[in-house]
């Protein structure tokens, strides 16, 4: 036994510097999986665009369980991979586990705040972008009643939801909003059938425009939508072309951006604590050519006063994470 | 009638399933565009090639030990205890709430209290379809798949709504107390001049499954309970013309196999994790019932399925980080598997028993 692992030792040895001579950034994508046309794309769109413009590669994971974060964690660290992102508030227990068993190696957690010196925290002022769908949400719908709904119930999808309240009454104070989650496990962030069983529900109360901001669910919560012949707001990437003339908009969180920046600074970056808001377009609303029809000039200009308002800090919008309640919503 | 020699039996079946599978796997990997062999050698490197790889296969061999040993004594009892993944799942609460609420001066209390805490809440989700199956006869298949549902609703409740911190997002406890951190097998080889990979997981309670084969071979083959567990097994009528409770005989197998389920929780709650997610039992428990048919329900067959499906977790996580390779196919090539060596069995031993049998007609 001794032998052997002896032996074993010097194969490991043998195979870890032979992986340390390449220092690849990594991303690990949360448990929506990669392709859930919003949150975990986002963060894989803007490590694609680093690729394709700087020429090099990336490694990458999809996580299968709760269980496998540390794991993932620790493979990229072990073999030396710099700088290493990772998708999602989930991840905050497992990396301040293992950032200080790793000082050389810099990391990244978006969504959540992890304090250590070889961590950037970025997190994204939700609340703001919301703020704007919202407005337009309560300036496209015909009833007053509008939809939110949510991946997994936790206090950072309540602050999208406030946000977006806050954004409705501020255009039409007598609206109403109605707010649902999917679910209270990370499962949540992917499953379209309750997304999509959730926005029929609220079309039966009266709602014609709905805001998901719940990862992949939302897919089955925009689909629905579009078929009843409703208004959806997608989230997170730009979710206009799912259905053309169907989506309002999207309330864009430029995930991709905090990765591309995070990949670019490479392992020099300055780590620390990094707010993303509409100021420093960390989130904003998309328009494009599928949505150019269901947007006049006048919900734009509205939007865009707005918008420019809460850059300057002449309008504040209600974060629900900073007290744990919402003036505009109750849960 | 003894068709084949046992060594054919314990050895060149569950190896020809084996050939198989990774045949069809090899199959399955060249058809979406993938070099097999390259992803056999990625598997081998990062499953067995270092101590890092070692670390994390023998983490997950602990798991499957444990639900295996728990498959198996349910086996001998002919029972098949598809629960033990509910079981595992609770054992971990049983585990957490042992580690979390009481204040403990040293890890090896702790991990002795943690493993009864998990040993006697597995055990008692366990308890529940056994009673159904002893006095009701309610199937146990059905009852123990039902209860892994209603395991998973437990803890979910439990970890979003009472155990999770105040301020966290995410639903799993909090951290356990230093003092019941157990030392990985790092910690226990460096006195001894080993150097082992200070990041894989595994840790004390690796031993602590070892010593678990040991107890349940002495339990099945030598002692009065073994042997009254193993005769229920074989024929129930011929148990109740012994004088053996039928009834006391199931309650208690499945108890013991409940128990060694949950025990898995000081592997995967307490020695990796240090605190209870969600999922953390991954499939093991499902696992075990693979394991323990490789196996023949042998503590030492028990004992090398394990270390081949820890070698194939941890060289499937290998391939979902350096390939191309969804994760969805790692699933698959791990299904195969499963279903070769578990549900296929008969496939291989009829023609096999045939050729014995026809070449030791040749001989007489």
């Amino acid at each position: 036994m001794t032998l052997m692992k002896s032996l074993m030792g010097a194969a490991a040895a043998m195979a870890l510097t032979a992986g340390a001579a390449l220092a690849e950034p990594a991303l690990i994508f949360d448990l929506g999986g990669k392709f859930d046309k919003s949150f975990n794309e986002a963060a894989f769109n803007g490590a694609q665009r680093w690729a394709e413009e700087t020429g090099e590669t990336f490694r990458e994971i999809e996580l299968q369980s709760e269980a496998q974060r540390e794991q993932a964690l620790r493979r990229f660290a072990e073999v030396g991979a710099n700088p290493i992102v990772m998708a999602g508030f989930a991840f905050a227990d497992a990396l301040g586990q293992v950032a200080a068993d790793y000082p050389d190696t810099k990391f990244v957690i978006i969504d959540m705040v992890v304090d250590a010196p070889n961590v950037r925290s970025v997190v994204f002022n939700e609340h703001e972008g919301s703020y704007l769908v919202g407005m337009m949400a309560a300036q496209a719908s015909k009833s007053g009643t509008v939809g939110f709904i949510g991946g997994m119930d936790i206090p950072l999808i309540r602050k999208f939801a406030c946000g977006y309240a806050q954004g409705v009454m501020a255009a039409n104070p007598d609206a109403k909003v109605i707010a649902n989650m999917t679910g209270t496990t990370p499962a949540a962030w992917n499953d379209p059938v309750k997304g999509s069983e959730l926005t029929k529900a609220q079309i039966s109360q009266g709602a014609d425009v709905v805001y998901a901001a719940a990862g992949g669910t939302g897919v089955g919560v925009l689909q629905t939508a579009a078929d009843e012949n409703i208004l959806s707001i997608g989230v997170d990437s730009n979710q206009n072309h799912l259905h053309p003339g169907k989506v309002l908009t999207s309330m864009m969180k430029r995930v991709d951006n905090a990765v591309f920046a995070a990949f670019t600074d490479g392992v020099d970056m300055e780590t620390g604590f990094n707010v993303m808001g509409l100021a420093n377009g960390g989130v904003g609303y998309a328009m494009d050519d599928n949505n150019a029809s269901l947007v006049n000039a006048d919900m734009q200009s509205a939007v865009d006063a707005a918008s420019a308002k809460i850059a300057s800090g002449e309008l504040a919008v209600h974060d629900y994470m900073s007290d744990d309640s919402c003036p505009a919503l109750n849960f | 009638m003894d068709k084949m020699p046992k060594w054919a039996d314990v050895v060149l079946i569950p190896l020809i399933s084996l050939i198989l599978a990774a045949a069809i796997s090899a199959l399955v990997i060249l058809a979406i565009g993938e070099d097999p062999i390259a992803a056999v050698k990625l598997m081998v490197d990062g499953a067995l090639g270092s101590t890092y790889g070692w670390g994390y296969t023998l983490y997950y061999a602990t798991n499957f030990l444990f639900t295996g040993l728990a498959v198996s004594v349910a086996f001998h009892a002919r029972m098949f205890n598809i629960g033990g993944e509910g079981q595992a799942m609770l054992g971990g609460l049983g585990a957490a709430l042992v580690c979390l609420y009481i204040p403990w001066p040293h890890w090896s209390i702790a991990l002795i209290a943690a493993a009864a805490g998990a040993a006697i809440f597995g055990a008692a989700w366990a308890a529940i379809p056994a009673y159904l199956q002893a006095k009701r006869g309610s199937h146990i298949v059905i009852t123990t798949i039902m209860f892994n549902f209603i395991a998973a609703a437990v803890l979910n409740y439990v970890l979003v709504n009472l155990l999770r911190p105040a301020g966290s997002m995410d639903p799993a406890t909090a951290r356990f107390p230093e003092a019941t951190h157990l030392p990985s097998l790092h910690d226990i080889l460096a006195p001894l001049g080993i150097a082992f990979n200070k990041a894989g997981p595994a840790n004390v309670s690796f031993l602590v499954a070892i010593a678990a084969c040991f107890a349940v071979w002495l339990l099945i083959w030598h002692t009065k309970l073994g042997f009254e567990i193993r005769a229920f097994g074989k024929s129930e009528q011929g148990a109740l013309y012994a004088g053996i409770s039928p009834v006391k005989i199931t309650m208690i197998a499945m108890l013991i196999s409940g128990g060694l389920a949950g025990m898995m929780a000081t592997n995967n709650v307490m020695g990796e994790a240090e605190r209870l997610v969600l999922n953390s039992t991954e499939g093991a428990g499902f696992i075990g019932i693979a394991v323990a048919l490789m196996g023949r329900s042998h503590p030492f067959g028990v004992f090398l399925a394990a270390i081949l499906f820890g070698f194939l977790y941890q060289g499937g996580a290998e391939l979902a980080l350096w390939t191309k390779i969804p994760r969805e196919m790692i699933v698959v090539i791990q299904a195969l598997v499963i279903l070769f060596t578990g549900a296929l069995d008969n496939m291989v031993r009829m023609p096999l028993e045939k050729i014995f049998v026809t070449l030791r007609k040749g001989k007489a």
